[in-house]
């Protein structure tokens, strides 16, 4: 799974409350999480949300397990993350919804850079600049690339 | 020799392995996502006698939308013959913990702070709605088997520094993803010394250093907190094994703390944060709800007067009971305090205690994220104790001044 878009640089710690506060939760409209992505975090983030790549600093998603946080970032239009280092519910909830992960410890960008990443071999490239990130297990991948747990798991009826 | 998470999960530290789960549970919150996602996976909930609904997020519902969905998954998981439990039960964890979880089992739970369960030696870690939702659909999961931090704790607590004290600090110590990935075992004499209730706030708060599970092993202590509740325990044999990261921690050294605004992991002496003025004191929550917590509480409000607004929560309908058995509950009502059904209160900041902007709060629970409790307040953390002595005097308080 290959794809590109633009950064949208946060820093660490970001915790899920920040992704979609709690006040959000209790709906299933997927869009409401959309709108409302990082807004106690910076509210002018979601508007430059669809297309992008979450760029992060370590720890990202850390806290609650609410799914709503990795399901806003889909909802949003968000193509992958980069993190230097991922929470790892929020790791597991992105993977079950589809969404390419990258660990990158010394990645570096700015707001609004162009971002290539290729899923199976594990790279993400920014600046000119090429990195490698962790692999996930093949399970992971493949999940990620059915599009997310539930698809994969529709294909192995 | 294994630690503990490599010896429930069957495999070496790094490996993956695919395990049928011992129970598995979900809450309002977390439980209604995980129906949108399997009513998506069109089949049958496999083992539904292990799987638990328990209302405890939102309970009772604060508005028509939540009580709609609410209504959707009570009928699913009572359609299907899961066990449910209805609002006022008590929180998915404190429920799971009088009598239902034993030591050994693999428990998943779409809640963060499942990893509260570790306390009984069982292997317990949170995920979400979707992965939940495919355990309710296979009855199994994977893991991705832990390295594990040794916590070694020597000594014993003394005067009014408690539990809660040890986790802020070894949360501090480690910092907010200090654990990322990992297990933390609890060992050493002073982990012996610490009741049922103490070792279940310890576990509760090892996701604030990011860590999949915190254990202690199965012993005498564990055998007699479950033998209350007509349940036959294991204890576990230690081994000595190598951990991937150590921390020791002397008991008598603890002192009680506060973790301020916004992080958890800035523990610091109270003495440092005494004289700030609180708008709102909250004790409860799975951190810190249990009868010993609400005990501590009251054992320091009896007979005087709360100055400040104070919001007590008690953990579980067990917890209410007990404390309305032991003349806690009135104590605490009559030093002016406001009780609210059992379950999670104020917490995820949805009700029952909601800080406007601008107001400071103090709480026993296990997250002061910025916004979390109400939108621009502030929300200090500490113990039971240290809440009751800040609430008599409307500030941060030292709880070891009070005699």
């Amino acid at each position: 799974m290959k794809g590109t878009g633009h950064a949208v640089c946060v820093g660490s710690d970001v915790d899920t409350d920040m992704i979609i506060a709690g006040r959000y939760l209790r709906t299933k409209n997927k869009q409401l999480w959309a709108e409302h992505a990082f807004e106690d975090y910076d509210p002018s983030i979601a508007g430059r949300l669809d297309g992008s790549v979450i760029v992060a600093g370590t720890n990202f998603g850390c806290g609650s397990s609410r799914e709503q946080a990795a399901a806003a970032l889909k909802a949003a239009g968000v193509q992958a993350v980069v993190a230097k280092s991922f929470a790892r519910i929020f790791f597991r909830n992105a993977i079950n919804l589809g969404i390419p992960l990258f660990e990158v410890a010394d990645f570096e960008c700015s707001d609004g850079d162009e971002i290539s990443f290729d899923l199976e071999n594990a790279v993400v490239e920014a600046g000119g600049r090429r990195y490698e990130s962790g692999r996930l297990s093949n399970r992971m991948n493949e999940i990620i690339a059915a599009g997310g747990l539930i698809e994969y798991l529709g294909r192995r009826k | 020799m294994a630690t503990i998470s490599e010896r429930l999960l069957g495999s070496p530290a790094g490996s993956f392995t695919d395990l049928e789960l011992s129970r598995a549970y979900a809450h309002d919150g977390t439980g209604i996502q995980a129906l949108l996602s399997f009513s998506q996976m069109q089949t049958k909930v496999r083992s539904p006698e292990k799987i638990s609904i328990i209302y405890d997020h939102i309970a009772p519902a604060n508005n028509s939308e939540t009580a709609n969905l609410q209504h959707e998954l009570r009928d699913f998981s009572k359609e299907t013959g899961m066990n449910f439990y209805e609002i006022g039960e008590g929180i998915c964890h404190q429920v799971m913990s009088e009598g239902v979880c034993m030591p050994g089992e693999v428990v998943v739970g779409a809640d963060s702070h499942t990893c509260t369960l570790g306390a009984f030696g069982a292997f317990a870690t949170g995920v979400g709605a979707t992965d939940m939702a495919a355990i309710w659909a296979t009855g199994e999961t994977w893991f991705r088997v832990p390295e594990t931090t040794g916590i070694t704790l020597e000594g014993r607590l003394k005067g009014r520094a408690e539990p809660k004290d040890v986790a802020l600090t070894y949360v501090t110590r480690l910092g907010m993803d200090g654990a990322t990935y990992r297990a933390l075992e609890f060992i050493g004499d002073g982990a012996g010394s610490l009741e049922m209730d103490g070792r279940l706030t310890i576990c509760n708060m090892a996701i604030e250093a990011g860590a999949k599970a915190g254990l202690f092993y199965s012993d005498d202590k564990t055998v007699s907190y479950l033998s209350e509740f007509g349940k036959t325990a294991e204890r576990q044999e230690t081994e000595d094994c190598t951990y991937a990261g150590e921390l020791h921690l002397d008991l008598d050294d603890i002192v009680p703390v506060i973790s301020a605004p916004h992080r958890v992991d800035n523990a610091a002496p109270v003495d440092k944060y005494e004289g700030t003025h609180l708008d709102q004191v909250f004790v409860g929550t799975c951190t810190n709800g249990r009868y010993e917590d609400l005990k501590r509480f009251a054992d320091i409000v009896k007979g005087k007067k709360v100055a400040v607004r104070t919001v007590v929560v008690p953990a579980s309908k067990r917890t209410l009971l007990k404390c309305i058995g032991t003349g806690v509950l009135s104590d605490i009502v009559d030093a002016g305090c406001s009780i609210g059904t059992p379950g999670c209160g104020p917490c995820l900041g949805a009700h029952m205690g909601v800080l406007g902007e601008g107001e400071v709060g103090l709480s026993t629970a296990n997250r002061n994220f910025k916004n979390r409790m109400g939108v621009g307040a502030e929300y200090y953390l500490c113990s039971p104790s240290t809440a009751a002595a800040s609430a008599l005097k409307g500030e941060i308080a030292d709880p070891e001044a009070c005699r």
